[in-house]
């Protein structure tokens, strides 16, 4: 066999095994969409499986979200409200510290570092209780306040916007100041649009965070109509399973926002990824 | 001065021109910059951080808070449940490690090669699990893994001949379910470091390696693997970290009642004793166990990429 043979079979059998790998990945993203039209009754008694008949197909589930299940549009309006504010406020702070610590040479600029670098250690389970008492003692359990708030302090992003803005370049600032431009105005007119990827990034990412989070809402939400999308679908998984019109095509709602997101901003996913792990 | 005064029109003589200057100096609007943040840092990070820490030697009952030592340590030594938790944390932690380092690792090293085509689609395609979340996911995978015969699991092992398997029931098939949903939502991100990592590989490595006869094992061998070293070591280590953090995959298959704890983790533990029944001191000596086990994991990364060797 020559060598443009070997090579042709090499690509051949990875490619090959990328579209196994590839069916892994999205099969139960497909099977779960395709199951959403199938009667409730059926996913309670056989759960997701590989029967379909075009027969019993129908919009039903969906239908059902809209008249009956409408407690479910609740919940995706929270998840929505939530994720928007927690997005708005926890770019706009984080970015002003991960500006403040790369341009200006403060007394205390170490110190802060060193501290948010620590956090990133801190696992956010040993934080819950203490966190709940407080909420508790400040009032906020069960309000959006209260759900959003350990979500607006990110380390992760500050550390993002310090490593980029440490990039800008600084002949602006001086120029801007000789032009009269106090340092408010120089970030929010000059430094902030420079950082517009950075933003796009971590807001990506932020989003994500926000609109997958669970364990926290679960902690603080103590009223049906206050859940967010993951919490209200896990009290759907029920041992009786009497609610699986809702479960199904709600899941796949609840995911078609952010692959719409990924398929639009997928270079943003990649970098803000990079800056970081997500997981968790 | 002036000029300050001439691009900020002076409308409100209220604010006169000492506190002007001084808030909007170089020297202060840093400080500006930081303060919300800084606030909400101490009041969401430090003060739970330090509770934590004080709650674990309290017995915390509503309206009435109690120093108790350290008898919820010593609880905590003889909790066979805590054991439990732990050694489920544990036996999950080790699995994650075991397949998704080196699988990731080859197909970032196969994605990467010159032989392979439609890249980006793949990419993509095998990153898309990681934008579910857990439950979403969970669900999914609950459903497949069905106890019936119908479900999809036990369709395809009805096919040889095998099964119906009762998947949420048994200690071996629920670690499984557990393992191959953190596979299936993670095995994209991990490659997409490992790609990132061989990114900085020198491409005139190869060329060397290739001159000296090198075939792919051996380009691997010698080339690839030292280079992604530290790469390797980050991901091991926020995936230990990431392992022994597991609540959701667990809650997603069985809530919090497992048939015989087999999916009580640590975490999980954190939250029936500390936020179910209301067990807070207790909780938050679990989760003081938890810190520990990760300060030490983050403490060996360090030492690992060379953080406490002095560079000068």
């Amino acid at each position: 066999m020559n060598l443009q043979a070997k090579q042709k079979l090499v690509s051949a059998i990875l490619i090959f095994f990328f579209i196994v790998l590839a069916i892994f990945a999205i099969f139960p993203l497909l099977l779960i969409t395709l199951s959403s039209f199938k009667p409730s009754t059926e996913l309670m008694r056989h759960g997701l499986n590989l029967s379909f008949s075009l027969d019993n197909m129908s919009f039903k589930n969906y239908v059902y979200i809209f008249t009956d299940g409408q407690v479910y549009l609740r919940w995706y309006l929270n998840s929505m409200i939530i994720t928007g504010l927690v997005i708005v406020l926890s770019l706009f702070f984080s970015s002003l510290v991960g500006y403040a610590m790369a341009i200006y040479n403060f007394a205390g600029r170490y110190v802060l570092f060193v501290l948010v670098l620590f956090s990133l250690m801190i696992p956010f389970e040993i934080l819950m209780l203490p966190l709940y008492r407080l909420m508790v003692s400040l009032q906020l359990i069960n309000t959006y306040f209260g759900i959003m708030l350990p979500m607006i302090v990110s380390p992760v992003a500050v550390f993002f916007f310090r490593q980029f803005a440490l990039g800008l370049p600084k002949e602006l600032l001086d120029s801007a100041r000789i032009d009269g431009c106090t340092e408010y105005g120089i970030f929010f007119r000059i430094m902030a649009p420079l950082m517009l990827p950075a933003y796009a990034a971590m807001a990506i990412l932020t989003g994500l965070f926000s609109w997958n989070n669970f364990l926290w809402p679960l902690i603080v939400i103590r009223s049906n109509d206050l859940f967010t999308l993951p919490v209200g679908l896990a009290t759907l998984l029920t041992p009786y399973g009497n609610n699986y019109d809702l479960l199904i095509s709600g899941s796949v709602l609840s995911i078609i926002p952010i692959i719409i997101l990924f398929f639009i901003f997928q270079r943003y996913f990649v970098s803000g990824l990079a800056a970081g792990s997500i997981k968790g | 001065m002036e000029v300050e005064y001439g691009k900020v029109a002076p409308k409100n003589k209220n604010m006169n021109r000492i506190t002007r200057s001084i808030l909007y100096s170089q020297k202060i609007a840093p400080y500006i910059f930081v303060l919300p943040f800084v606030i909400l840092f101490v009041l969401l990070y430090g003060y739970p951080f330090i509770q934590a820490f004080i709650m674990s030697f309290q017995q915390i009952l509503p309206g009435q808070v109690q120093f108790i030592g350290l008898a919820n340590y010593e609880r905590l030594l003889v909790d066979s449940r805590f054991y439990k938790a732990l050694a489920n944390s544990a036996q999950y932690t080790f699995w994650t490690l075991v397949l998704l380092i080196p699988l990731p690792m080859l197909f970032a090293v196969w994605l990467n090669s010159k032989l392979m085509y439609l890249k980006d689609i793949f990419r993509a395609a095998i990153f898309i699990p990681a934008l579910t979340s857990v439950i979403v996911a969970g669900v999914i995978f609950r459903l497949m893994f069905g106890e019936t015969e119908q479900s999809f699991a036990n369709q395809i092992l009805g096919v040889i001949g095998v099964g119906p398997v009762e998947w949420r029931f048994g200690a071996g098939t629920g670690m499984f379910l557990m393992v191959i949903l953190a596979f299936w939502r993670w095995m994209g991100v991990n490659t997409l470091y490992f790609l990132a990592g061989l990114q900085n590989i020198p491409k005139d490595l190869y060329e060397a390696a290739e001159i000296d006869g090198a075939g792919a094992i051996q380009k691997f061998r010698y080339v690839t693997l030292p280079h992604l070293k530290p790469i390797t070591i980050y991901v091991t280590t926020i995936s230990i970290i990431a392992g022994f953090r597991m609540f959701e995959e667990s809650f997603v298959y069985w809530q919090t009642n497992s048939p015989g704890d087999i999916g009580l983790t640590v975490a999980l533990y954190i939250y029936e004793q500390g936020i179910q029944t209301n067990n807070m001191g207790y909780g938050a000596a679990v989760g003081n166990v938890l810190l520990f086990i990760i300060l030490i994991t983050s403490l060996i990364y360090l030492w690992f990429i060379g953080a406490f060797k002095r560079e000068d």
